[in-house]
């Protein structure tokens, strides 16, 4: 709204010209202004987000199967249904195990791509570009190549054929859960589409720390390497690593492409939430009752998950921070 | 008005109407990518849903039919890609739902009024039918849906290896992983039984002697030859000699004719690939017995048709499935026969239906009718899930079958109280 003011004052010309122009009250009009901006992206966020998460919760107080407008309230009937009867408390559990390890991971292997490229004197542009081009790939296309030619079950598969070479036996690396091979082709693929996006984010904060501190700390005696990485770098980048971290743990709560593709619903283990909902209420059981009542059993602790990261890693009080 | 202020707001207005011009046509693209023919709008308008078929021309085939339907503009949705529950379910919620789709036999379908009642269109040609196919459509009197097709399910094999390995065919499934330990080989693995295991999973309760549900709709796969079934599968799975994580699963030929294996579970539509890949290097067999009280069996699967009770042209959406499914017998025997093999549900049509009377084809009708299991219609996918999870859980993964029957015994019976109290 600032701008509209600054812009009124830096052109009093044109103002001279047509001063009786009708458009220029509307123009001038902040509230005006700020509805045109915001309106469509509220219109859209109350028709894509708002009205079906109220719809969501009111569907889980219903039994609704094979229907999204019930008659039949059943109170909790569904949240108990969900928590006691169905693979969705093991799912949390799947995720958390998935989450504990690929968020530090992904975290690490992004940072550490970010310091190496960050080194570079020469190609940086080239280099970055490269890390970063896996993230215009889908999952699902992603969880195909994995699935197909990379960690195929048949002999001529890639990795299988790797493997040959060392004399070891084919590998179902996805039917059989024992030993749990599927985790290494899920998060192999994870780790790849997604190390580039947050390796750029770490990019752009690393070259955001000012020089100063460098020369200053090499003055005090501080040496090159993991005493200044240490002190340094890891301190400044605190906001993005905090954001990094919020947003892998999201992405971990929702991951579902690569798992439906890779292990399947056929399954009763590596079932992620949304893949336990999707079984629920879109696959062929049609139950949008305890789907919905998954939904906001999950809701609730993703906003708690959140609340509690905020709480601890102050994300939201980057300038405080640094 | 000043003239460069005119022009500006030409050009903006050029600009605006340049984005609505944009925008229209993508709307126009989404509407107009429905696979109806010429456009001319005149009479009633129907969808139908099918998922998509394998097999080369099915699809063009299913399309000539509805074009030759007169009183109704006919679209079809061909859902390719491996969620057609998903998509066709998600379609009925809405405006737009299909007039006319294809599934299986679902109760939950027809207690929540979903699919419309065939009766009147049905009865007078109900004799002519399979009666297990009216039977296992029908509801409280009431024919919900008609079979287009019975696809059994049973075993491929490939003559020569077998000869060459000296083994006989199977008919015990002690028979089948001693088999499949000798038919492996450095490049075949011994047997294919689709990448997940549970295309089976109805046949090893009929091979052990037990059934899905019983007449009463209480549980009746809860036996001591499931669980021993279950242990030898378990056995067979980490043996080494099952082929896994294949490029393609049970229901594509290809396993078996790219010799990955030299046993495959599979349908009778791939039968005609199979011939044309193989000749006559290639045999039939059904689910071996397990254990003493074990039977042969057959899975016969299959596409019905049904009307959307819900949907704004009921009685157009009847007419013109009476016309195709009950009426047309030319283009029935077309669709059962000329692409994949499926056998007809109509006996005046499976008599006349020369491809299926001789040959592998005329033993895969045998096995149909010997051994053959229909649906049941309350055994629905909320169970057919649940029981999925036991294979997962006790035969790809090393839990006890008895634990993992229990909690499939929960979940079935929360579903058989919901469906019949």
């Amino acid at each position: 709204m600032s701008t509209t003011t600054t812009r009124g004052v830096a052109q009093p010309a044109p103002a001279k010209a047509s001063p009786a122009r009708p458009r220029r009250g509307l123009r001038g009009n902040p509230t005006v202004n700020f509805w045109l901006f915001t309106g469509p992206f509220l219109v859209g966020l109350a028709i894509f987000v708002i009205v079906p998460i109220g719809w969501s919760i009111w569907l889980s107080f219903f039994d609704a199967r094979y229907t999204v407008t019930p008659s039949h309230f059943i109170g909790f009937d569904n949240y108990k249904q969900i928590l006691t009867n169905s693979g969705f408390p093991d799912s949390l559990l799947t995720f958390t195990v998935f989450a504990a390890f690929i968020v530090p991971t992904t975290w690490a292997l992004s940072l550490g791509l970010a310091l190496l490229v960050n080194q570079l004197r020469f190609m940086r542009a080239f280099f970055r570009s490269v890390f970063f081009l896996p993230t215009a790939v889908s999952y699902v296309a992603a969880a195909l190549i994995w699935k197909m030619s990379i960690f195929s079950g048949v002999r001529f598969g890639l990795a299988n054929t790797v493997i040959g070479w060392f004399g070891a036996d084919t590998i179902a690396w996805m039917s059989n859960p024992t030993p749990p091979w599927y985790w290494l082709v899920i998060v192999t693929l994870r780790l790849w589409i997604q190390s580039g996006f947050y390796m750029i984010l770490f990019l752009a904060a690393l070259q955001n720390i000012p020089a100063e501190l460098y020369e200053a700390a090499a003055i005090d005696g501080a040496k090159r390497g993991w005493q200044t990485f240490r002190y340094i770098t890891l301190p400044q980048l605190r906001a993005t690593s905090t954001a990094v971290i919020l947003l892998l743990l999201i992405a971990a709560y929702q991951a579902f492409d690569e798992f439906f593709n890779i292990v399947g619903q056929k399954a009763t283990w590596a079932q992620t939430p949304l893949m336990e909902l999707y079984k629920t209420a879109l696959g062929t059981s049609q139950d949008y009752g305890a789907g919905s009542a998954g939904a906001v059993i999950l809701s609730l602790l993703i906003c708690l998950v959140t609340l509690i990261q905020g709480k601890f890693m102050g994300f939201g009080r980057g300038d405080e921070s640094k | 008005m000043s003239a460069p202020s005119n022009n500006n707001w030409s050009r903006r207005s050029i600009f605006r109407a340049a984005a609505g011009v944009a925008a229209a046509g993508t709307l126009a693209a989404c509407g107009s990518n429905n696979g109806r023919g010429g456009g001319s709008g005149s009479g009633t308008q129907l969808t139908q849903y099918f998922h998509a078929y394998g097999e080369a021309g099915t699809e063009q085939a299913l399309k000539r039919y509805a074009a030759a339907y007169k009183k109704a503009d006919v679209s079809t949705n061909w859902i390719t890609g491996n969620n057609f529950e998903s998509a066709l379910f998600a379609a009925l919620l809405t405006k737009k739902a299909p007039d006319v789709f294809e599934f299986h036999p679902q109760l939950q379908l027809v207690k929540s009024g979903q699919v419309a009642d065939l009766s009147d269109i049905i009865d007078p040609v109900k004799d002519d039918f399979n009666p297990n196919d009216i039977n296992s459509h029908t509801v409280d009197g009431k024919i919900y849906g008609i079979r287009m097709i019975d696809d059994p399910q049973f075993f491929y094999y490939r003559k020569s290896m077998l000869e060459k390995a000296k083994v006989d065919v199977p008919t015990t499934l002690d028979e089948l992983l001693e088999a499949a330990a000798k038919l492996t080989t450095s490049k075949v693995k011994g047997v294919f039984l689709g990448n997940d295991f549970s295309a089976i999973q109805n046949p090893i309760i009929w091979s052990a002697g037990a059934d899905t549900i019983n007449d009463k709709n209480e549980i009746a796969y809860h036996t001591d030859g499931v669980i021993g079934g279950l242990k030898q599968l378990r056995k067979l799975f980490t043996s080494g000699n099952v082929l896994l994580d294949a490029p393609t699963d049970f229901w594509d030929p290809s396993s078996l004719n790219q010799g990955l294996c030299a046993i495959q579970w599979g349908g009778m539509w791939s039968m005609p690939a199979m011939q044309k890949a193989l000749g006559d290097d290639l045999g039939i067999f059904p689910f071996p017995k397990i254990g003493s009280a074990g039977k042969l069996s057959v899975y016969n699967g299959g596409w019905s048709i049904f009307v959307n009770a819900k949907g704004n042209n009921v009685d157009a959406a009847k007419e013109y499935v009476k016309w195709l499914w009950i009426d047309q017998k030319k283009y029935q025997e077309d669709w059962a026969t000329s692409y994949g093999f499926h056998i007809p549900p109509r006996t005046s049509i499976a008599s006349g239906a020369t491809k299926l009377k001789s040959g592998l084809a005329a033993e895969g009708v045998k096995l149909f009718t010997d051994y053959g299991h229909f649906d049941n219609i309350a055994y629905d996918q909320t169970m057919q899930t649940a029981f999925a999870d036991v294979i997962a859980s006790s035969v790809r993964k090393n839990g006890d079958p008895e634990a993992a029957l229990d909690t499939c015994d929960k979940k079935v019976n929360v579903e058989l109280k919901k469906l019949f109290g």
